[in-house]
């Protein structure tokens, strides 16, 4: 990302309350053009709620907002022009053929009588939606309809796009066909703003990753910073007998051991001169380690960390924040490589 | 492309995705179109005989029953029609797709412009048969080219502004049964006026009532044009309700629909 990359999304301040219930209160979002970012967060966070203001559906309380170079306030229909929206909920027409429901879309983006079959014809044969093009959207699987929101989505070719949790509920396989739609869209130059609960799918797609909590943006970063926010992170050594264990554990001061595993953890932020420390460590004792793992904390230590203490977590934390106290959410973090 | 050959075309593709609908479930149609058959069938040949002799006249009777219920009917098509009408865009908001319309860059309004030309275009077909049948069981009119062309004009009017209202009604409706629950009261109008029998005949309050509504001023002049009784202002009254409820519906509609979506 560099600096002078052109802004695809950038709202600030953006305010939204129901009733009583704020749901919103100030977030920023920039996302560059090209790029894909991720908004994270809990049922009832307000993800759904983010995407509707930004996509022109409802309108926000407070704040501004600029989408594909369109002012919200003055030029919604510019925005309207330039944007694709995948709901959460499915936006299908139920009395048409999922071939109807794209040939309206080429109607409604006023694409010629041909290019308009064109891309029908293209959209239905990637999305693997061939033999379902001249049935009723009511018959088909929950996979199938959200392939077909999103071809209809891609219809008009849209710059901006915003998948609001483009993949709850579908099966692997689907998901893939779903993620590598999502990464031959960024790859043409397209923006996507998605939603999600996945942290994996984050993980993948994202450049950068938002989380979502009680109406602020508690942290962002890319997947590496975010999981850097949070501490306890280890490498995990085990031995053949006690007495290798005791001199390990006298050369890694601070580390805790696990007597019964014979095993024992040495603190580090998984990186690789961290690795490497640890191993010219042993080299130089010379203590024969039967297995070693590396244990980076995931996106999902990271949410839990950071939305399970809803008050005390409001730093919008930069990139390379890192504390030194060990959280117990974070110790039970999963493997992520195994190094042999 | 300017604004409004955008509009016009947005609008031919909200009317064309309708009638594609309607083609695919043609069950409510064929519903809508039926009741004023049925109704035109029932009163002219169970109470025709009974009504007609009612009306007193020269030739009081079976034939004069007809002559005197098919303005009646008439408008009971179009009020019939336009309760599908309100079914069908209550139906189609809490359809997933509106939200989808409401991001694209499409006019405003097409989709109401769909659902009115749809409807309107479903209403004349329906006229069309009820006045076909209607001249079937022997119905008989003086009518000239002239006052042809005024009814078919003034019904189209009335059929529009009603439209618009059903348009508004079936945004208000917080679902499809209430949508379908309101316009009932549209449907009954044409009994509750001049459409079956003449409003003197009714007890006072209802006879007042019957005098006033917006129904009775149309039955009246579709009468006069078609079978040559006395219009007098009655002309006059049909085209300004014609006119304050299209306005009403109109306006009211293109609020509702401008709301910002609630699910
Ligand atoms: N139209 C509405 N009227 C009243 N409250 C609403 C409305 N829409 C959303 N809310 C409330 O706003 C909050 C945020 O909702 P939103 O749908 O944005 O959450 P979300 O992050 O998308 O959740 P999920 O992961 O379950 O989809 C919720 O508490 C919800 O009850
Ligand atoms: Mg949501």
């Amino acid at each position: 990302m560099t600096p002078d990359q052109p802004t695809a999304i950038a709202a600030t301040g953006l305010r939204k309350s129901y009733g009583e219930q704020t749901v919103l209160d100030g977030i920023d979002i920039t996302v560059p053009e090209g790029t894909v970012f991720a908004l994270l967060g809990p049922n009832g966070a307000g993800k759904t709620t983010a995407v509707q203001i930004l996509s022109t559906l409802i309108e926000a309380d407070g704040g501004t907002v600029r989408v594909a170079g369109h002012d919200l306030a003055t030029d919604a229909d510019g925005i309207r022009g330039a944007i694709g929206v995948t709901g959460q909920f499915s936006a299908v027409d139920n009395l048409l053929t999922g071939e109807e429901n794209l040939l309206l879309m080429a109607d409604l983006n006023h694409l010629p009588r041909a290019e308009g079959r064109r891309r029908t014809a293209e959209l239905l044969e990637r999305f693997d939606l061939v033999d379902a093009a001249e049935k009723n959207p009511m018959t088909y699987s929950g996979g199938m309809r959200r392939k077909l929101d999103l071809a209809m989505t891609l219809v008009g070719d849209p710059k901006v796009i915003f998948l609001d949790e483009p993949t709850t509920g579908l099966d692997p396989r689907t998901r893939r066909i779903m993620w590598d739609a999502i990464r031959g869209l960024v790859a043409g130059g397209v923006t996507i703003f998605l939603t999600t609960q996945y942290l994996e799918e984050a993980d993948e797609l994202a450049d950068r990753i938002a989380l979502l909590d009680h109406g602020h943006i508690v942290a962002e970063g890319t997947s590496a910073e975010l999981k850097r926010l949070i501490p306890g992170g280890h490498i995990r050594l085990e031995f053949a007998d006690p007495d290798e264990l005791d001199q390990a554990a006298r050369t890694f001061a601070g580390s805790t051991r696990d007597d019964a595993a014979l095993a024992l953890q040495v603190p580090s932020d998984g990186d690789v001169n961290s690795l490497r420390a640890v191993l010219d460590h042993l080299d130089v004792a010379s203590i024969e380690v039967t297995n070693l793992t590396v244990h980076t904390p995931d996106l999902d230590d990271v949410f839990l960390a950071l939305t399970g203490r809803p008050t005390e977590v409001r730093s919008s934390a930069g990139a390379g924040h890192q504390s030194a106290e060990t959280t117990d959410t974070a110790a039970d973090s999963t493997t992520k490589e195994t190094v042999r | 492309m300017s604004t409004l050959t955008l509009a016009a075309r947005d609008s031919r593709t909200m009317l064309r995705r309708n009638m594609r609908r309607w083609a695919r479930y043609p069950a409510m149609t064929v519903q809508l179109i039926a009741l004023p058959v049925i109704m035109l069938l029932m009163f002219a040949f169970v109470f025709g005989q009974t009504l007609g002799a009612g009306l007193g006249g020269p030739s009081a009777g079976r034939g004069d029953y007809i002559d005197y219920l098919v303005p009646g009917i008439i408008l009971m098509t179009v009020s019939a029609s336009i309760q599908g009408t309100a079914i069908s865009v209550a139906m189609d908001m809490h359809e997933g797709i509106i939200a989808r319309f409401r991001t694209m860059a499409i006019s405003r309004g097409a989709v109401l412009t769909g659902h009115v030309i749809g409807s309107f275009l479903q209403t004349l077909v329906g006229i069309a048969i009820v006045i076909g049948v209607a001249f079937l069981i022997g119905f008989r009119t003086n009518a000239n080219a002239a006052e042809w062309i005024a009814t078919i004009g003034l019904l189209c009017l009335f059929a529009i502004a009603l439209t618009w209202l059903a348009v508004a009604m079936g945004l208000q409706a917080k679902s499809v049964e209430t949508a379908s629950n309101t316009p009932t009261l549209l449907v009954l109008l044409p009994f509750l006026g001049s459409g079956f029998v003449p409003a003197d005949s009714m007890p006072a309050g209802l006879a007042w009532f019957a005098e006033y509504q917006p129904f009775s001023p149309v039955i009246e002049t579709v009468r006069g044009l078609l079978l040559g009784t006395e219009i007098g202002d009655n002309a006059v009254l049909a085209l300004a309700w014609t006119a304050v409820i299209g306005l009403l519906g109109y306006f009211w509609a293109l609020k509702l629909f401008r709301r910002p979506p609630v699910r």
